[in-house]
């Protein structure tokens, strides 16, 4: 959950992206790493295999400017997608103010979409979470390729409830903002309600 | 007890108590830096040799240990490792829970000893415990209390847009 910090005028936030192995969760962090400018971003801490996979998290500190006179940090987390790093999403969803959802639009992953945002739903309400009343936004990514499902089914199928959606292409950026500040919205407005 | 849910709320009189006990605690211990940090990965306070360090890397890597030792321990049974001590060539790690919410990390060299810091984090928990109930009632008291709207009550949509200017 959010830190504030009256003493230093800090509010800190946890947003974690989550979604299966490879759709793109870390491209995602690292573009906004490359983009963001030195004063505004920590060091990113990726802990990952020799392959480069995650393993434990990706980890991306940005200090984005002030509200209301109070210091915003928003702490973005990846997971590993893979099936058997179970244990380890659970640890990240510990304290989320928000999730950011990446689908993989290749017609070949759609199974994999459904899997993990069930996985997401179960990880949630074990820490006693409700999906449905948290910050959500949903990014379909590598729109690029040319062996994509449409949004719409995409849509049909992840995003019932119609939280905001974005189309990404994480690996050249596009969309890549959109989702964040979509997210920030949801939380800081959270916030805003005294959540 | 702070619950894991709930947001935690920093204010200027207990950040102040916050500081005042680490500082002790540095002094007492002998060691070179003292931070404490939310389960959720956030930096609460630091003190000591912090210039060169990048504190909010070691705020969330120390949640991510504690975390899956966590982890770890739930597998065997445990409840939790409440201290965890990593011994490098030169610097030292001691990491222990206060409170079931707040992690407490002390790095230290040859000048102190892992026995001196387990006494001295010992004495300093129970004071920092204290003051992190303090906390807990002082916001929830806060939240009753009408007296002081919250400051972000007023964000508007514009404000948010602006932070991504
Ligand atoms: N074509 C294409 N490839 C992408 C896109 N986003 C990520 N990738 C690639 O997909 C692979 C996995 O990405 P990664 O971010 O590591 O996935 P993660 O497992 O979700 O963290 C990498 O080779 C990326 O370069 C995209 O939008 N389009
Ligand atoms: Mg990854």
């Amino acid at each position: 959950m959010s830190f504030i910090n009256y003493a230093s005028r800090e509010i800190n936030c946890k947003i974690v992206y989550y979604g299966p192995g490879l759709c793109g969760k870390t491209t995602n962090l690292q573009y906004i790493y490359q983009k963001t400018a030195e004063e505004s971003k920590g060091k990113m801490i990726s802990l990952a295999t020799e392959t480069e996979r995650t393993l434990f998290f990706d980890f991306l500190p940005l200090a984005l400017g002030e509200i209301r006179g109070f210091k915003t940090r928003f702490h973005l987390y990846t997971v590993p997608g893979q099936v058997f790093y179970d244990a380890s999403r659970k640890l990240i969803l510990k304290g989320v103010d928000g999730v950011v959802f990446v689908a993989d639009s290749q017609e070949e992953r759609f199974d994999a979409n459904i899997e993990s945002l069930e996985n997401l739903k179960d990880n949630l309400e074990e820490q006693g979470f409700d999906l449905e009343k948290l910050p959500f936004v949903i990014q379909y990514n590598k729109r690029d390729l040319p062996n994509v499902s449409s949004v719409e089914e995409l849509s049909n199928l992840l995003n019932p409830r119609k939280v905001p959606e974005l189309e990404g292409c994480a690996m050249s950026g596009e969309g890549v903002f959109e989702t964040l500040k979509a997210v920030a919205k949801l939380v800081l407005n959270d916030l805003k309600k005294g959540g | 007890m702070l619950g894991p849910q709930s947001s935690l709320v920093m204010y200027d009189e207990e950040y102040q108590r916050i500081l005042l006990l680490l500082e002790r605690l540095l002094r007492e211990s002998n060691s070179k830096v003292i931070f404490l940090v939310d389960k959720n990965g956030q930096l609460i306070a630091a003190t000591g040799e912090t210039a060169n360090l990048d504190t909010t890397s070691l705020a969330s890597l120390t949640a991510g240990n504690i975390a899956a030792t966590g982890g770890l321990a739930k597998l065997i049974g445990e409840k939790e490792f409440s201290i965890l001590f990593h011994e490098g060539e030169k610097d030292n790690i001691h990491i222990s829970i206060i409170g079931g919410r707040v992690i407490l990390v002390v790095i230290f060299d040859q000048r102190s000893s892992l026995g001196l810091v387990r006494l001295r984090v010992k004495k300093a928990s129970n004071e920092l415990a204290i003051v992190f109930e303090d906390l807990v009632s002082r916001t929830e008291r806060e939240a009753i209390s009408s007296s002081t709207p919250s400051p972000f009550a007023e964000i508007t949509d514009d404000d948010i847009d602006n932070l991504f200017n």
